[in-house]
C-alpha cells in the first residue's frame, strides 16, 4: 500500500494507521449494528429505484459514504498551513471502507456458522440472505468488501472533487433519495393537482422510481443544478444583507407566499397528507412553547408534556359528555379560556419550586412532575374525576357554526392547528424582541450577571414557564379534539424528549429553527406513535432521535438553523480565538465561523 | 417577594399533610374504625407490625439497589459536574446481560447444579459490559464536552440514554425477559432477629454492602482513589500534581458502571424481569437517592438510596392511606419524586451534605 501514499508537503509520508484503523473499526460496528437492529430487512420492502435499489441497501449503504468522508476529514487550524487534500485522503477513505467490509463479512460468517438467535432477535436467515444477495458466502463477502471500500473511497473523493461536481453530485443524489422516498407524498400532491401521468410516468407500479426516470431526473436535476450553482446562496446572503425597510419589504413578500402555501396547499392533499400535516403543527406548537423555555430563557423543562397533558385534560372534562365527574359540556372555545387559566396555574406551580434551582436539578425534577402528573391522571385516586387509565372519551370536535373541526376530517384539524402556531409564531416573535425576550436571553447567558443588571430573574423565569405551559396546552387541547379522546399514557415522557429533540435539532432560540425541526423530524421520522413520510422507520425513530440528539450536540450544538446569537454564545472559546487570530479587527462577521471544523457544512442541504 | 410566600406556603403545606396523615396513622392504629380513616377510603386498614417490618424490608432491599446505582451519578457529578443521565442505562444493559448469560446457563442445566459459580459469572460479565459501555459513553460523547456549558452534557446524555435503550430494543426485542427462578435454598423465607427475610433479598443487601465495601476501600484506601479525590476537588490542581485526569475521570466511570452492573444482577435476580426501559425510573429515581444523600458523597448516595427506598415502600402506606386515598400502591413513583421536591426545597446539599469540586460549587 505505501506506493500509493500520496506525496505530502510535510515530511509525514505514511498514513496514519491508527486513525484508519479506528474509523475502519467505526464503520465495522456501525454496519454490524445496523443489521443486527433489523434495519436493513426491515426497510428492504422499500423499494426506491424499482428491482435495483430498496431502502434497506441505501440504510446500509449510506454509512461507508458517511463515515469515508468524515474519515478523510482534514482538521484545519487557523494560522497553519494545511496539507492540500488528494490520493493521501482517498487512500484513506478506501482503507477504511475495506476494514468496514470485512468487519461486514465477518458478521456474515458468524450468521453462517452459528445461530444466536435466542438473545439476538435479528440473528436470522434473512439477514444472511439479504447481505449475500442470495448468491453464497463467498459473493456477498466479496462485494461487500469491494462496495464498501468504492462507497468510501467516494466519500473521501467528496473532499478531492472541485466543489461544483461535489455540489452537483451532493444535490442529484439528495433529490433522487428525496424524490423516491416522498414517494407518498409526491403521489398525493399531484393527485391534488391533476399531474397523475407525471407520477405514474415516473413511479413504478409497486412503489419506487424506475430506472429510467432515476437516470431522466438524475440528468435533468444535474442540469438545473449546475445552472443555478451559487445563485441560492446569493439569494440568501443577498437577503441576509438587507437592511430596514428593504429586508422587511423582501420578509413580507416571503411571508406571504408562505402563509398562501399554508391556506391553499391542504386543499390540495389527501387525507394521509393533511393528517401529517397536522400532527406536524402539533408538534410544531409544542415546540414553539418549549423553544420559548429551553431556547430563550435556557430551562430545560423535561416535564414539559405535563402542560400537554393539562391542555388534553380540561378540554376533555370540559367538554366531553363522558367525563365521568363534572361534564358541563361546554363549546371548545369556552373551554381554551378554561385552558389557558389552568396551563398558567400548572405553569407556576410547577414553576415556582423549581426556579430557584440550578439548571440540572431542575431538569430532573421537571421530569418527575411531568411523571407525577401522569400517574396522578392514572390513578385510583383521581380515577373518580379524570377517567384512571379509561381516560375521557368522546371529546366531540370544534363546532365553529359552518363546519366542525374533528379527527375524521384532518384538514379542518390542519387549519385548526395552524391558527394555533400563527399564534404561537407571532407571541415567539414578538417576545424575542421585547424586553422580557431579552431578559430571558440574558438570564440564559449568565443569570448572577443578568441579576446584577436589574432583572427580575425569578418573574422572568416564571413567565417563560408560563408561556411554555400555555402554548403546550393549547397543542393538547388540539389533540383532544382531534383524537376524541384522552388516555394517561398519550402523555408519555417520550414526548418531552421528542420536542426537545426537534427544538435542538431545529435550533435553539430560533423560530425558523423549530419549524425546519418539526418539518425534518416529526413530518419524515414521525412522532411518537403518529407515522411520518417513512412510515418503515417507525421501529427504528427513536433510536434515529436519540442518535441525532448526541450528533448535533456534539458537532452542531447550535442546531441545523441556528440563532445568530446563541451559536456564538456555544461557541465563545472559537469566536475568540478567531478574534484573536485575525488581530480583532473584525468582531460584527457572524457568519464567518467555518474556520475550526471544515466538514461542519453538512446540514446546509436541509 | 410573591414567589418565597409560594414556596414557604408549599413548604408548610407539605409539612403539615405529612404531619396529619402521620397523625391519622396512629388513630388509625388505634381504632380502626374510626371516621376519618373510612372518610374517603372504606378499605383503608392500618399496618399490622409484621407488615410494616416487611414494607420496612422489602423498602431497605429495594433502596440498597437505588443506592448501588446512584453511585455512580454521585461520582460522576462530583467529578464533572453534570447528570449523567444515561447511567440507568448502564443499570439496565447490566440487567440485560445477566438475563442472556443466566438463560444459557440454565439452558444447560449449570444454574441449578452449580450456581454460585453461574452468579459469581454473571456478576462479572455484567461489571464487564456496564464497565465498558460507561467508558465508551465518557470517551464517545462526554470528553468532546467536557468543557462546554453545563446543560450541553446533560442534554447530551438524555440522548445516550434514548440512543441505548432504542439499541437495545433493537438488538433483543421488545418482549418482557424474565431471570431463570433461583434455587430453592437460597429463596426461601428466613427469620433474622423476627423479621421475615426472602433469601434473595437478603442476598440483595449482603451483596450491596459487600460492593459498598469495596468502593469504599477503593475510594478511601488506594492511590487511584485518592486521585479520584483529588480530582473531584479540583482538575486543573491535580494534573498539576501530576495525576492524569483523563484516566481519572475514566476510572470514575468504570467504578461507576461496575456498580450499577451489579446493581443490575440485583435487580434480576429479585424481580427477575428485565425490558429495555428496566433503566429509566430506577435511573431516575437513584439520580434521586444520590440527591437525597448529598450529591458527590458516597455514603450519602448509598444512605440516600436506601432512606428512598424506605419512604417509598411505606409512605404511601403510612401517610397517604390514612389521609383517604385509595390505590396507594400507584402513587409509589410520585413518593419518590415528591421526596426529591421536599428535599430540594428544605435543603438542597442533601441530607449529608454535597461534595462539589471548586468549580461546580459557585
Amino acid at each position: 500500500m505505501s506506493a500509493l501514499v500520496a506525496p505530502m508537503p510535510s515530511s509525514a509520508i505514511d498514513q496514519d494507521w491508527g486513525k484508519v484503523l479506528r474509523w475502519g473499526l467505526i464503520c465495522g460496528g456501525t454496519l454490524i449494528a445496523i443489521c443486527l437492529v433489523g434495519m436493513p430487512v426491515e426497510l428492504d420492502r422499500r423499494e426506491l429505484i424499482e428491482r435495483y435499489l430498496s431502502l434497506g441497501y441505501v440504510s446500509v449503504l449510506l454509512i461507508p459514504i458517511l463515515i469515508g468522508r468524515i474519515a478523510a476529514t482534514q482538521v484545519v487550524l487557523e494560522g497553519f498551513e494545511s496539507r492540500k487534500q488528494g490520493l493521501y485522503d482517498l487512500v484513506t477513505g478506501l482503507m477504511v471502507g475495506l476494514l468496514g467490509g470485512g468487519c461486514l463479512s465477518l458478521l456474515m460468517l458468524a450468521l453462517d456458522s452459528w445461530n444466536l438467535r435466542d438473545p439476538l432477535v435479528n440473528w436470522s436467515p434473512k439477514l444472511f440472505r439479504f447481505l449475500t444477495y442470495e448468491n453464497g458466502m463467498g459473493f456477498g463477502a466479496g462485494a461487500w468488501i469491494v462496495t464498501c471500500g468504492a462507497l468510501s473511497l467516494a466519500g473521501a473523493a467528496l473532499h478531492v472533487v472541485p466543489a461544483i461536481v461535489r455540489r452537483s453530485t451532493g444535490t442529484v443524489v439528495l433529490s433522487l433519495l428525496a424524490l423516491s422516498i416522498l414517494e407518498g407524498a409526491v403521489d398525493d400532491l399531484s393527485e391534488g393537482f391533476g399531474l397523475d401521468w407525471l407520477t405514474d410516468l415516473m413511479y413504478a407500479k409497486k412503489g419506487g422510481l424506475t430506472l429510467t426516470s432515476t437516470i431522466v431526473v438524475g440528468a435533468v436535476i444535474a442540469v438545473v443544478s449546475v445552472l443555478t450553482s451559487g445563485r441560492v446562496k446569493a439569494a440568501t446572503n443577498r437577503y441576509r444583507d438587507m437592511q430596514g425597510a428593504e429586508r422587511q419589504k423582501a420578509s413580507m413578500i416571503l411571508f406571504a407566499v408562505v402563509a398562501v402555501l399554508c391556506i391553499v396547499l391542504p386543499m390540495f392533499l389527501g387525507k394521509i397528507m393533511n393528517e401529517l400535516l397536522a400532527n406536524v403543527g402539533l408538534f410544531l406548537l409544542l415546540a414553539l412553547g418549549l423553544n420559548i423555555v429551553v431556547g430563550l430563557a435556557g430551562l430545560l423543562d423535561l416535564g414539559y408534556v405535563a402542560f400537554f397533558a393539562v391542555g388534553g385534560y380540561t378540554t376533555a372534562v370540559l367538554t366531553s359528555p363522558n367525563s365521568p365527574f363534572f361534564a358541563p359540556e361546554l363549546h371548545f372555545g369556552f373551554a381554551l379560556i378554561f385552558v389557558v387559566i389552568f396551563a398558567t396555574i400548572v405553569g407556576l406551580l410547577i414553576g415556582a419550586p423549581v426556579i430557584r434551582m440550578r439548571g440540572d436539578y431542575l431538569a430532573i425534577v421537571t421530569l418527575g412532575f411531568g411523571e407525577i402528573i401522569r400517574l396522578l391522571f392514572m390513578s385510583d385516586w383521581l380515577g373518580p374525576y379524570f377517567g384512571g387509565a379509561q381516560g375521557i372519551t368522546n371529546v366531540p370536535g370544534v363546532d365553529l357554526g359552518f363546519a366542525t373541526v374533528k379527527g375524521t376530517d384532518p384538514r379542518s384539524v390542519f387549519y385548526l392547528v395552524l391558527f394555533f402556531c400563527v399564534i404561537a409564531i407571532y407571541v415567539s416573535w414578538r417576545l424575542q424582541a421585547s424586553r422580557l425576550g431579552r431578559a430571558w436571553m440574558a438570564i440564559r447567558e449568565d443569570e448572577q450577571v443578568a441579576e446584577a443588571m436589574g432583572i427580575n430573574t425569578v418573574s422572568a423565569k416564571l413567565m417563560a414557564f408560563v408561556v411554555g405551559a400555555v402554548l403546550a396546552a393549547f397543542s393538547g387541547a388540539v389533540l383532544a379534539a382531534k383524537v376524541g379522546s384522552v388516555f394517561p399514557t398519550s402523555f408519555m415522557i417520550l414526548i418531552s424528549i421528542i420536542i426537545l429533540v426537534v427544538v435542538i435539532v431545529g435550533g435553539m432560540g430560533n423560530i425558523a429553527g423549530v419549524m425546519v425541526g418539526s418539518f425534518v423530524l416529526i413530518g419524515v421520522l414521525g412522532g411518537p406513535k403518529q407515522p411520518g413520510l417513512l412510515q418503515e422507520f417507525q421501529n427504528f425513530k427513536l433510536l434515529i432521535y436519540g442518535m441525532l440528539l448526541v450528533f448535533m450536540m456534539l458537532k452542531r450544538p447550535e442546531g441545523l438553523v441556528p440563532s445568530a446569537r446563541r451559536s456564538r454564545e456555544l461557541h465563545q472559546e472559537e469566536f475568540l480565538q478567531d478574534a484573536w487570530l485575525k488581530g480583532d479587527k473584525s468582531d460584527d462577521d457572524a457568519d464567518d465561523e467555518d474556520a475550526v471544523n471544515v466538514g461542519d457544512g453538512g446540514g446546509e442541504e436541509e | 417577594m410573591t414567589v418565597d410566600r409560594f414556596l414557604t406556603f408549599i413548604r408548610v403545606f407539605l409539612v403539615t399533610m405529612i404531619v396529619i396523615g402521620l397523625l391519622a396513622f396512629v388513630w388509625q392504629q388505634i381504632d380502626a374504625d374510626n371516621p376519618f380513616a373510612r372518610w374517603r377510603n372504606p378499605g383503608a386498614r392500618g399496618l399490622t407490625g409484621d407488615q410494616f417490618k416487611g414494607l420496612l424490608i422489602s423498602g431497605l432491599s429495594q433502596g440498597s439497589m437505588y443506592g448501588l446505582i446512584a453511585l455512580g451519578y454521585s461520582m460522576v457529578y462530583g467529578v464533572l459536574g453534570f447528570i449523567n443521565f444515561a447511567h440507568g442505562e448502564v443499570f439496565m444493559v447490566g440487567a440485560m446481560t445477566g438475563f442472556i448469560a443466566s438463560e444459557k446457563f440454565n439452558d444447560n442445566g449449570m444454574w441449578e447444579s452449580n450456581f454460585l459459580l453461574c452468579l459469581a459469572l454473571i456478576v462479572l460479565m455484567a461489571i464487564f459490559f456496564s464497565t465498558s459501555l460507561a467508558v465508551l459513553m465518557e470517551r464517545v460523547a462526554y470528553r468532546p464536552l467536557r468543557n462546554s456549558p453545563r446543560l450541553i452534557p446533560l442534554i447530551t446524555s438524555i440522548g445516550v440514554s434514548f440512543f441505548i435503550q432504542n439499541l437495545v430494543l433493537g438488538l433483543f426485542g421488545p418482549s418482557t425477559k424474565s431471570y431463570p427462578r433461583l434455587p430453592e435454598w437460597l429463596s426461601k423465607q428466613r427469620s433474622i432477629l423476627t423479621f421475615e427475610i426472602a433469601g434473595t433479598r437478603l442476598m440483595v443487601l449482603v451483596v450491596a454492602a459487600a460492593s459498598m465495601g469495596v468502593l469504599w476501600y477503593i475510594v478511601e484506601r488506594t492511590k487511584t482513589g485518592k486521585a479520584m479525590r483529588a480530582v473531584a476537588e479540583d482538575k486543573e490542581i491535580a494534573s498539576l500534581m501530576g495525576i492524569d485526569v483523563n484516566r481519572t475521570i475514566v476510572t470514575t466511570f468504570a467504578v461507576g458502571g461496575a456498580m450499577a452492573g451489579v446493581g443490575g444482577i440485583l435487580w434480576g435476580l429479585m424481580f427477575r424481569s428485565v425490558t429495555h426501559m428496566t433503566g429509566f425510573l430506577p435511573g431516575v429515581k437513584a439520580f434521586t437517592a444520590a440527591v437525597v444523600g448529598g450529591i458527590g458523597n458516597l455514603g450519602g448516595a448509598m444512605a440516600g438510596g436506601i432512606s428512598l427506598g424506605s419512604a417509598e415502600s411505606i409512605a404511601p402506606l403510612l401517610i397517604l392511606e390514612p389521609l383517604g386515598v385509595p390505590g396507594v400502591s400507584q402513587l409509589k413513583d410520585a413518593v419518590a419524586f415528591t421526596v426529591l421536591v421536599l428535599v430540594l426545597l428544605f435543603k438542597p446539599s442533601g441530607l449529608f451534605g454535597e461534595r462539589l469540586s471548586s468549580e461546580e460549587r459557585a
